[in-house]
């Protein structure tokens, strides 16, 4: 075991409240403290090697100790509720806890792809690009290899077992991080009375705090920290949420952050959602993101246990841990150093810094030397050595600038080496804004760039690393932030302690360390260790022309992990930069997107799933429906009656029942989900005449009359009936799906180009029921339920409405056809429905009254060369080219929407695709939908398309199937042969002709 | 997810309240069967793209219902004011 024997006052682990917990990792069971991160106890178990790495399948160790952790990436318990893809670094321990890495096959510690080799000379930069390009042969071979190795993780198959919760928040400011800038910002903020929210990803509040074991005047920086944070808890208009990752910053200071609420307790726990997604709109948003420190790049600098200077101090600060006995410390700056003070006194007196740079003057190194700490200076470490973990390295002199190495290299033995080149600043949520990072040679680091919105940078983030910097920004943008927003405090400020400035000797500008042999040749340098990306690589895709940092980034995958290159991007644009001869500044950075960090599903969809995903509509008849067997389709929201099988019927036979029974006798449809807009005022049918093609002039009270809407561009955009209630006050009809659109577009005109019209829009589809009988006994049935009208063909003309009593309700009866056949469309409010469909049902029984749905409907309507819009159009298509030339006429005073774009050169060109019946020339076939048109059956490419099939059934009643399509010049083609070439290769051979298929004359609707 | 001002409603709200229709102050031609092809054409087709100010068309969809303009800078997507359909903007000359 490698616990300290300590007790280090911010310790989680320390003696007094440290809880025992059985974990398994990887298959074997070890002990760990309850709270601890798994990486933390996988050190104390001294388990080096956590996964193999993706492309080359090396042996690969805990690098970090939170979210920048490359390679410990684990799949994390089992079955339905198992989340792939979490970093050790970052999940709490609990008992009975089931972790895997999710790279290493078949087991992180013995690698068969590792042993074979070959896939390192096989996986160059651009791999995936050039594979591709070559033999197709040579991926089918390996492809399955290499999709095993390319995995991360597994999804659960199973629902997931969890549930989530969303929460919207309005704050005066949104602090983003609880280190010791962001606590003092939310702290300063709170005092003047603001509104602050404040949210941090770890357990507990205080950021650096919690790792380090700094001194702020005589406390220790964690109990300064808890002092804060009792303070910020004091007030009321501070809301502190922990374990709250804020992974999205959009428009308008809109952020969203995911919650884990129970992650840390079990994974299928029944103690409330499993996380909850925060949704904040700020006034002012202060970023206290911090910074990550950056890698130097070396040979093998991927061996286990050769990690961040910060993190090695993490282990030993917070979690009590060492990750072995002998350290090396390997450094282009000062604060690496205090990594060595940590480990000798706390550990052991094994520590040796190799720093780049010559012997310079800091108070760190003063004290280095006085705590007897052996520095070498002007060294750098230039290659790592060992197998399975690092056994030692080497280290070389190296020149002023610390590109080439002067002299011999010397090995020296060490288990942990703790590597530092400086702090890059976590720029990535001011990024996400739109805002492109500024590359700073002072700090060596990017910082945000002009804010373009209401946002503040403080700290680290802002590339103020020293913590006397990062307190004294915190508390004078918290409350200038707060007096901006025009809070002033009324109470005398506290104050607040602060550390002392320490005297820094500058980072050196070092990235990447020479090597005796160029960098193609020496051994591997790893820039992303996630992804595999090596200094070599980037080079070469340097070499191969690539100098964009974009382009550079999707050649190598630099940066495109989980991880989002949070260590891995500097380094990777300075080796860049250097390989074309040009700085940082020059080559550039890349643009963050959202998450930050990866985010789950579960969170985003919250509550919205099932039941909830999408709101269902039902119509007042649904429960008969639903009493009755029915098949629905779901058109839009709602669920419509598809066709109503009768026991032992496929979907075939019952709508070929349904079909002939409404051509024979009487059938019955469900219209309640027309689209029903009730227009009035003194300027309606001026407003009616506007928005149809049709002219309204002559339609009189008690008349009805079929039209069709056109955008300005000259399409058809939806047709229905519309019919005249009075004078002033119309009810206009639109198909189910495009009611919403429909009353959009009338309302865009009506606000927009016509608001002197006087004119009012209502949407009645959900007041009314509509039941429409159809067939040649449709008159008999409703003239048994309505005794107040006179049904006589004479008095009750097709196309005209009238008013009556059914059954003693008050209906609006429609006579007007979709089938062909005689139909009246009986409307009653929506609370009747039921009522009356019963009713018609109960008395249309003599004529064996059949319940028909939409694919009944479909092929009736289709029989009859009726369109449907949006099945047989497709916003392309001008009357004239569905042969509807009949229905537009010009008005006098007021050039319809559309009408001009009917005589555009374009439209009225001979060649476009016209609206024709098709018949295939073997009665058996029933063409696909969407199948092509050719004009011969030998086709040579270019094949020449001459149109689609846009509707085609089998009709019952005329016992052959049909097909409507869309065929150029094909007004003209009638009785023309065409070819229709289909997927399994054969060709099926058609006629043209007219789209009516029957009752050509159309005199069944007016009997 | 933009926060919108309802010159109608007089609140902020956000934007997935509202639908976005198209460019703003378009009028639309007295006498169309008058235009040329390619004069209808502009009306029609031809829409700004500016990558500063623009006044834009929004429909307050899942609110008040009431369509209104918007102008709003196309790189920072700040909006510098919302006023009612048949008014002119202040932060932004349309007359061109
Ligand atoms: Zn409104």
């Amino acid at each position: 075991m490698r616990r300290l024997n300590t007790n280090i006052i911010n310790a989680v682990n320390s003696h007094e409240n440290s809880i025992t917990v059985n974990f398994k990792f990887n298959g074997k069971i070890y002990k760990g403290h309850k709270g601890e991160s798994l990486a933390s106890a996988l050190i104390a178990n001294d388990i080096a090697i956590v996964g193999r790495s993706f492309k080359f399948s090396r042996p690969r160790g805990i690098v970090g100790h939170w979210s920048e952790e490359p390679n410990a990436i684990v799949q994390v318990g089992s079955g339905a509720g198992t989340v792939p893809n979490l970093k050790a670094t970052q999940v709490e321990l609990y008992e009975g806890l089931e972790a895997k890495s999710v790279n290493g096959w078949p087991n992180v510690n013995f690698d068969l792809m590792s042993i074979s080799g070959f896939f390192e000379r096989l996986m160059p930069a651009g791999f995936y690009y050039k594979t591709f390009m070559y033999p197709r042969k040579f991926w089918k071979t390996y492809e399955k290899y290499i999709r095993k190795a390319a995995g991360l993780g597994k999804v659960p198959s199973e629902p997931d077992p969890d549930f989530y919760e969303k929460l919207n928040h309005h704050c005066d400011i949104l602090v983003v991080g609880a280190g010791p800038s962001g606590m003092l910002a939310a702290l300063q903020a709170g005092r003047a009375g603001a509104r602050v929210i404040i949210a941090d990803d770890q357990s507990e509040i205080g950021g650096s705090l919690l790792y380090s074991n700094s001194k702020i005047k005589k406390m220790s920086g964690y109990a300064w920290a808890k002092s804060i944070e009792n303070e910020i808890r004091s007030f009321k208009n501070i809301t502190v949420i922990s374990r709250c990752t804020v992974f999205g910053y959009y428009d308008h200071n809109f952020l969203t952050m995911i919650e884990r609420c129970t992650d840390h307790q079990s994974l299928t726990s029944d103690l409330g959602p499993r996380q909850r997604l925060h949704r904040v709109r700020a006034q002012s948003v202060i970023l206290a993101t911090g910074a990550f420190e950056r890698p130097l790049v070396f040979a093998n600098n991927d061996l286990p246990r050769i990690m961040l200077a910060s993190s090695v101090s993490a282990y030993i600060n917070r979690y009590a841990v060492t990750p072995g006995e002998k350290l090396v410390v390997c450094t282009n700056n000062d604060n690496a150093y205090k990594t060595a003070f940590d480990w000798k006194s706390l550990i052991n007196d094994h520590v040796t810094i190799i720093d780049t740079r010559r012997a310079v003057q800091s108070e760190v190194i003063e004290r280095a030397k006085a705590m007897r700490i052996k520095i070498i200076h002007g060294h750098g470490v230039i290659e790592a050595r060992g197998r399975t973990r690092v056994k030692s390295v080497l280290v070389a002199p190296l020149c002023m600038s610390g590109k080439e190495i002067i002299g011999e290299a010397t090995e020296i033995y060490c288990d942990v080496v703790a590597t530092s080149g400086g702090w890059s600043a976590a720029v990535h949520l001011s990024s996400q804004t739109g805002v492109k990072p500024v590359w700073d040679n002072e700090i060596l680091s990017f910082r945000p760039g002009q804010a373009v919105q209401s946002q503040k940078s403080v700290g680290a983030c802002n590339g103020s690393f020293e913590l006397k910097e990062c307190i004294e920004d915190g508390i004078s943008v918290g409350a200038s932030e707060a007096k901006r927003l025009g809070f002033e405090s009324g109470k005398p400020k506290q104050k607040i302690d602060l550390p002392e400035t320490k005297d820094e000797h500058p980072t050196q500008e070092v990235f990447c360390l020479p090597h005796f042999k160029p960098l193609s040749r020496a051994p591997k340098q790893f820039v992303d260790q996630q992804l595999d990306v090596t200094a070599g690589s980037i080079e070469l895709a340097a070499r191969e022309g690539f100098e964009s940092v974009e382009h550079v980034k999707r050649y190598t995958a630099l940066g495109f992990g989980t991880d989002q290159g949070k260590l891995s991007n500097v380094n990777g644009m300075a080796i860049l930069a250097n390989a074309l001869g040009k700085s940082i500044a020059e080559t550039g950075t890349t643009m963050f997107r959202p998450a930050y960090t990866p985010t789950t599903f579960g969170a985003i969809a919250g509550r919205e799933v099932k039941k909830l995903f999408d709101p269902k509509r039902y119509t007042p008849m649904h429960d008969w429906h639903l009493e009755n067997t029915v098949e629905f389709e779901n058109v839009g929201q709602w669920k419509r009656p598809w066709y109503f099988p009768k026991s032992g019927e496929t979907m075939e036979q019952s709508v070929r029942r349904e079909c002939v029974a409404v051509r024979n006798s009487l059938g019955i449809l469900d219209a309640s989900t027309l689209g029903k807009i009730d227009v009035q005022g003194k300027d309606a049918k001026e407003f009616l005449n506007r928005v149809y093609t049709n002219n309204f002039d002559t339609l009189n009270p008690g008349k009805c009359r079929y039209g069709l809407m056109l955008k300005e561009d000259g399409m058809i955009f939806d047709d229905g009936v519309c019919a005249c209630i009075s004078k002033d006050h119309y009810l206009i009809h639109t198909t189910t799906g495009g009611a919403a659109n429909v009353l959009a577009w009338l309302e865009l005109w009506k606000q927009t180009e016509w608001p002197d019209l006087d004119v009012f829009l209502t949407s009645v589809t959900d007041a009314w029921a509509t039941a429409t009988i159809s067939g040649p006994n449709s008159r008999k049935l409703i003239q048994k339920v309505c005794s107040d009208i006179d049904f006589n063909n004479d008095n009750f003309k097709h196309m005209e409405w009238k008013q009556g009593l059914i059954a003693g309700i008050e209906a609006r009866i429609f006579r007007v056809s979709f089938t062909g056949e005689l139909s009246f469309e009986i409307n009653v409010p929506s609370n009747f429905g039921l009522y009356i469909w019963n009713k018609l049902i109960e008395t249309g029984a003599e004529f064996d009254i059949t319940p028909y749905g939409t694919e009944s409907m479909h092929i009736l309507r289709a029989e009859k060369g009726f369109i449907i819009v949006g099945q047989d159009t497709d916003g392309s298509m001008s009357p004239m080219d569905m042969g509807m030339d009949w229905i537009v006429k010009s008005k006098k005073d007021y050039s319809f929407l559309g009408e001009r774009s009917l005589i555009r050169a374009d439209i009225v060109r001979e060649d476009r695709k016209q609206f024709v019946g098709l018949r295939t020339l073997n009665d058996k076939q029933v063409l696909p939908e969407g199948s092509q048109i050719v004009r011969s059956k030998k086709q040579t490419i270019p094949i020449q398309m001459e149109g689609h099939v846009t509707s085609s059934y089998f009709s019952a009643c005329l016992g052959h199937p049909i097909a409507l399509a869309m065929i150029k010049n094909g007004h003209q083609r009638m009785g023309e042969i065409v070819y229709s070439p289909q997927s399994d290769g054969s060709v099926i051979e058609l006629r043209i002709v007219n789209p009516v298929f029957y009752d050509p004359k159309g005199e069944r609707q007016y009997v | 997810m933009l926060s919108i001002y309802c010159p109608y409603c007089n609140e902020m709200r956000d934007e997935e309240e509202f639908s976005y229709s198209g460019e703003a102050h378009i009028k639309r031609p007295e006498k169309p069967l008058e235009l040329t092809d390619e004069q209808w054409g502009q009306y029609l087709f031809f829409r700004k793209n500016p990558s500063t100010l623009h006044a834009e068309m929004w429909n307050h969809s899942s609110g008040c219902r009431q369509y209104f303009n918007v102008v709003r800078d196309m790189q920072s997507y700040k909006i510098t004011e919302t006023y009612p359909i048949a008014q002119f903007p202040e932060s932004l000359d349309i007359s061109e």
